[in-house]
């Protein structure tokens, strides 16, 4: 297999800080690739050491199954989507989509051949005249794109384009870049701490923290299958509770929280033993709710998790209703009603039993084991 | 007690605001020449008199101009050349008549003041009374240039790019009288004048590249001969007196064709508003005592009748060491100069400047 | 009264002292300054109106020979100090941390904090034949005798680039302050060497900075009375010499003030062109709208 980008335990110092800490990855040729991690993950600094904008301490960059570290920026065929996009204010739309032309010393001719292809690709063939201020965010967003595009590069690198953005225009932005990608071909590598973009547009997706990689994988991979604790917490919503193991046996654990809840929960390492201090992460959406309180009291046993409490908050977004329960431990567990049905009507105050699976429910041992949170 | 505490401040408030009222009355404010008001001459001044000074330095064009802006405000008293008072008066209206009576006479030499007198009478009324005079010739080291004795001479080749000069009526002046002509005598004739004047001025552009640089002021002529980077210059008589002191090589050489001669004067500007203390200054700076002061410090002679005695004995042994009998009774008195001649000479000096 | 005049009168005694001073102490000398300048002089005292100051000027090479030596030498000394406050502006607003910052803009005001006579009496003592550099040079063997450093336009020319240049710095440097570091990287990223993006991106960035720093240096360099005359010495021409020798030694005010009309006029079309030239207007340059 072709990779266009591979990074060879890359680590990069600031002093005594360290920012990236040993990076590798590999993105295939044409592959839509994400860095999801927190503001000060290291993120930004890993893009600008491919782009050339930083040299790494250690470790390697291949692009295209070279070395690129003796290279300058402007001889690297990676090019970068800024932050805030850097469209030259100075110069018209299609001074800026020539500029990289020029730089290579094209001809006159074939410049505005490109130029106007490029336009054509992204959807505005009308805007080569139009100045930089007389755009739209979403206009601008496509220009900074063609600009880069237009020089053919092996790898685009976008640091969180859509960050400006106002909220539809993020969503639709979001489909418009995976089209452009899958138009272009072109291996995209795409860095954000928004784990919505990551997802809906990646083909991989590497989660960073710390100036480390804690999983690489497909999205849906990272949502069911996370393998840490902060993966499982910083991809999608989940209810998390900090506890200790109880016992353990090969299906699973039982584990009491502060409270004195006690779940059973899927056992994600291996290493985790009776006594150890523990983080269990159940989503929301694994939650079943039904009305009334049924049985009563709670039940941990077998494989299947049960509760009674009070509804305290409705939260209704449109796609799903969310509900804050408050358990008789006191503790609050967030659920999704189910779009119609009986339970689609409960309201404050409502008797509500939550049920969920064992395998609904995982397990990770809490970093250093200390009570966080 | 807060009262107490109030009076003080009040008092001391009162006092602060009126010798700020007082302080425009018992000021003087004097538009004079660099040297002519050294530190030590103000202090008694104003501890006799309890009168602040107040002193601008100045030239004889900036005197004028300076006083026609403002129609003869903004000082209480000015001292012009002697030469340069009745054109100036009769153009600008600028000058105030003196009253004699205010001035003791007897302590001045009788023919400067009657020189001065004579140049400054308009219409029956006196405008002016001498202080210090003193003549333009050459500043030479006369170790570098043993032989140079006439305006001319500073055109020497051999001083090229050792010589300075003051870029000013005198120069053309001086130059003129050492062409052999007689430019006091042509004041009456423009043409005449102008014929003479442009004469110089072609030998000035000749030599410019004798010239290192002009001189604007005596400090700055002091330091390029001090330095050795200029041989001679013109000067005025005091400026190249001090030098003497200070290296004996350097004196004061009064041109063979005759040093030039001038009387710079007390003259009350029209607008005075310190008459009184200006006549107060004229006769305290004419006692011998405070007259031999001014003299050491400026290096020029006073207009008193002893004025030759009244100075240090360096600046006598510098005096007598460039003046003989005969230079003395050879210098060339600056006439008054009649009105619009400074234009003309102007257009000439800007001529020399512009020349390459 | 209604509200809407309450609203004017405030607004009126706002601006009031700031129309004062433009009416006081700019427009009405100007015309003062304008009106003595169509004077004529018939005779002592005698006075009547006409253009003659204006053809006297054209008539004598050496007044718009100096007009345009003036003008030439101005134009330089702003080139020389776009090229020497360029790397300065760029290296304080660009590369530079926030002590080093503002220890290189307090560098940059010390020659303001002494007067310019004080400031030009410097350079003599450094420049003089018997001065500084001249004894440093001999003493080192690199010249046998004494130079003379002084009194050359060479030497006009570094002492006013020296008086003006950070009226360059400022402007440059605080537009420069406002480009987002991205644009370069940017510039670079695209394919730009470094003397493509200084040419295609910094500069044009910068271009309002450049044409305000520019507009002040000339201004105050057309407009410079004592270092060009203490430097320049028995050759220095220049144009505030040509006015101060008419009002002062000649006595002549009415083509003093024919004088100060006409440097007037021709720096602000020496202005004019050069923000033709250069595609800019006054307004960008004041404020610059943002992309």
């Amino acid at each position: 297999m072709a990779y266009d980008l591979e990074c060879e335990r890359v680590r990069k110092r600031f002093g005594a800080f360290v920012a990236v800490d040993g990076v590798s990855f590999r993105i295939p040729r044409g592959s839509f690739f994400s860095i999801l991690g927190p503001s000060g993950c290291g993120k930004t600094t890993l893009l600008r050491m491919i782009a050339g904008f930083e040299t790494p301490s250690e470790g390697d960059i291949l692009i295209k199954g070279r070395s690129v570290l003796a290279l300058p920026p402007n001889r690297r065929n990676v090019k970068l989507v800024f932050q805030h996009l850097a469209l030259f204010p100075m110069m018209n739309v299609e001074e800026n989509i020539a500029y990289g032309l020029r730089c290579k010393g094209m001809a006159k001719g074939e410049i505005a051949r490109r130029t106007a292809d490029v336009l054509e690709r992204v959807g505005l063939p009308d805007a080569r005249r139009k100045d930089i201020g007389q755009l739209s965010g979403g206009q601008k967003q496509r220009i900074a794109i063609a600009r880069c595009m237009v020089l053919d590069p092996d790898v685009l690198l976008l640091d969180e384009p859509l960050g400006a953005l106002d909220l539809k225009l993020r969503e639709h932005m979001k489909i418009e870049l995976k089209m452009l990608q899958s138009r272009f071909g072109t291996t995209f590598l795409y860095i954000t701490h928004d784990q919505s973009e990551a997802l809906v547009m990646s083909d991989r997706v590497a989660v960073m923290n710390d100036g480390r990689f804690e999983q690489v994988g497909e999205p849906r991979e990272l949502y069911h299958h996370p393998k840490t604790a902060f993966v499982a917490g910083f991809v999608g919503d989940s209810n998390r509770w900090p506890g200790r193991v109880l016992d353990r046996d090969p299906a699973g654990m039982r584990v009491e929280t502060r409270s004195g809840l006690i779940f059973i929960a899927d056992v994600t390492d291996g290493g985790i033993g009776k006594g150890d201090a523990v983080d269990v992460f159940v989503r929301p959406e694994s939650i079943a709710v039904t009305r009334g309180e049924g049985a009563g009291g709670q039940d941990a046993s077998g494989e299947t998790n049960r509760r009674t409490g009070r509804i305290e908050g409705v939260l209704f977004n449109g796609a799903n209703t969310r509900i804050l329960v408050r358990t008789s431990t006191g503790d609050q567990i967030e659920a999704d009603l189910p779009q119609g049905g009986a339970e689609a009507n409960l309201g404050n105050g409502d008797p509500v039993t939550l049920t969920w699976k064992r395998t609904g429910a995982k397990c990770f041992a809490r970093a250093g084991g200390t009570q966080a949170r | 007690m807060r009262a107490c505490k109030l009076f003080p401040a009040l008092l001391s408030a009162l006092l602060v605001a009126m010798s700020a009222s007082s302080w425009a009355q018992d000021t003087l404010r004097l538009l004079t020449w660099g040297s002519y008001a050294p530190e030590n001459v103000i202090e008694r001044f104003e501890k006799e008199t309890g009168i602040e000074v107040e002193v601008t330095y100045s030239n004889n064009e900036e005197m004028i101009s300076k006083l026609r802006a403002t129609g003869g405000g903004g000082f209480d008293l000015a001292q012009p050349s002697h030469d340069r008072i009745h054109a100036a008066q009769l153009e600008y209206n600028i000058y105030k008549p003196m009253d004699l009576s205010m001035i003791d006479t007897s302590v001045y030499d009788t023919s400067l003041l009657g020189a001065v007198k004579e140049n400054t009478t308009i219409d029956g009324e006196t405008y002016s009374v001498p202080h210090f005079w003193g003549t333009s010739g050459l500043v030479v080291n006369r170790k570098e240039a043993p032989d140079l004795k006439s305006f001319s001479d500073l055109c020497d080749p051999r001083y090229k790019g050792r010589i300075s000069m003051r870029l000013k009526r005198t120069i053309l002046i001086g130059m003129g009288y050492a062409m052999g002509e007689d430019p006091f005598a042509a004041y009456g004739n423009m043409t005449e004048y102008g014929r003479i004047i442009d004469a110089a001025a072609e030998k000035l552009i000749e030599c410019k590249d004798n010239v290192k640089t002009y001189w604007t002021g005596g400090d700055d002529l002091s330091n390029l001969l001090r330095s050795g980077e200029i041989v001679a210059s013109d000067a005025w008589d005091g400026t190249a007196f001090k030098l003497n002191t200070e290296n004996s090589d350097i004196n004061f050489t009064p041109p063979a064709h005759g040093a030039l001669g001038w009387i710079d004067t007390f003259t009350l500007p029209r607008k005075t508003r310190a008459e009184e203390a200006a006549y107060k200054w004229i006769n305290f700076v004419m006692q011998p005592d405070v007259a031999k002061m001014m003299s050491s410090h400026s290096g020029y002679v006073t207009a008193h009748r002893n004025g030759g005695d009244l100075t240090s004995d360096q600046l006598k042994q510098s005096f007598n060491d460039a003046f003989s009998r005969q230079d003395i009774a050879n210098i060339k008195w600056f006439a008054n100069i009649p009105p619009g001649l400074e234009d003309i000479e102007g257009k000439v000096l800007e001529r020399i400047k512009a020349a390459r | 009264m209604t509200r809407q005049h309450v609203r004017r009168l405030t607004l009126f005694m706002l601006l009031a002292p700031f129309l004062l001073w433009i009416l006081l102490m700019i427009v009405l000398p100007h015309l003062g300054i304008f009106a003595l300048s169509l004077r004529e002089k018939v005779a002592p005292l005698v006075y009547t109106i006409g253009p003659k100051n204006y053809l006297d000027f054209l008539r004598e090479p050496i007044y718009w020979n100096t007009l345009l030596r003036t003008a030439s030498i101005s134009i330089l000394v702003t080139a020389l100090t776009f090229l020497v406050g360029f790397p300065i502006a760029y290296y304080i607003a660009k590369i530079a941390g926030r002590r080093v910052k503002g220890a290189l803009f307090l560098a940059c005001l010390i020659p303001l904090w002494v007067s310019d006579l004080v400031r030009a009496y410097g350079w003599m003592i450094l420049l003089r034949e018997t001065g500084v550099v001249s004894s440093v040079l001999q003493w080192t063997g690199i010249v046998d005798g004494p130079v003379e450093l002084l009194y050359n336009d060479a030497t006009v020319v570094v002492g006013l680039v020296y008086t003006v240049v950070l009226f360059m710095i400022v402007p440059l440097a605080s537009t420069l302050e406002g480009m987002d570091d991205s644009l370069i990287e940017a510039g670079y990223n695209l394919g730009g060497s470094g003397f493509t993006v200084m040419r295609r991106i910094v500069i044009p960035y910068a271009m309002p900075g450049i044409v305000a720093g520019s507009i002040i240096v000339f201004m105050l360099t057309a407009g410079s009375y004592l270092t060009p005359i203490l430097l320049g010495g028995k050759n220095s021409m220049w144009f505030t010499e040509q006015i101060y020798e008419q009002f002062i030694t000649r006595f002549n005010w009415e083509s003093g003030a024919t004088f100060g009309i006409l440097l007037l006029l021709f720096t602000s079309l020496t202005v004019w062109l050069g923000l033709r030239l250069s595609g800019q207007s006054l307004a960008t340059t004041v404020a610059r709208s943002e992309a």
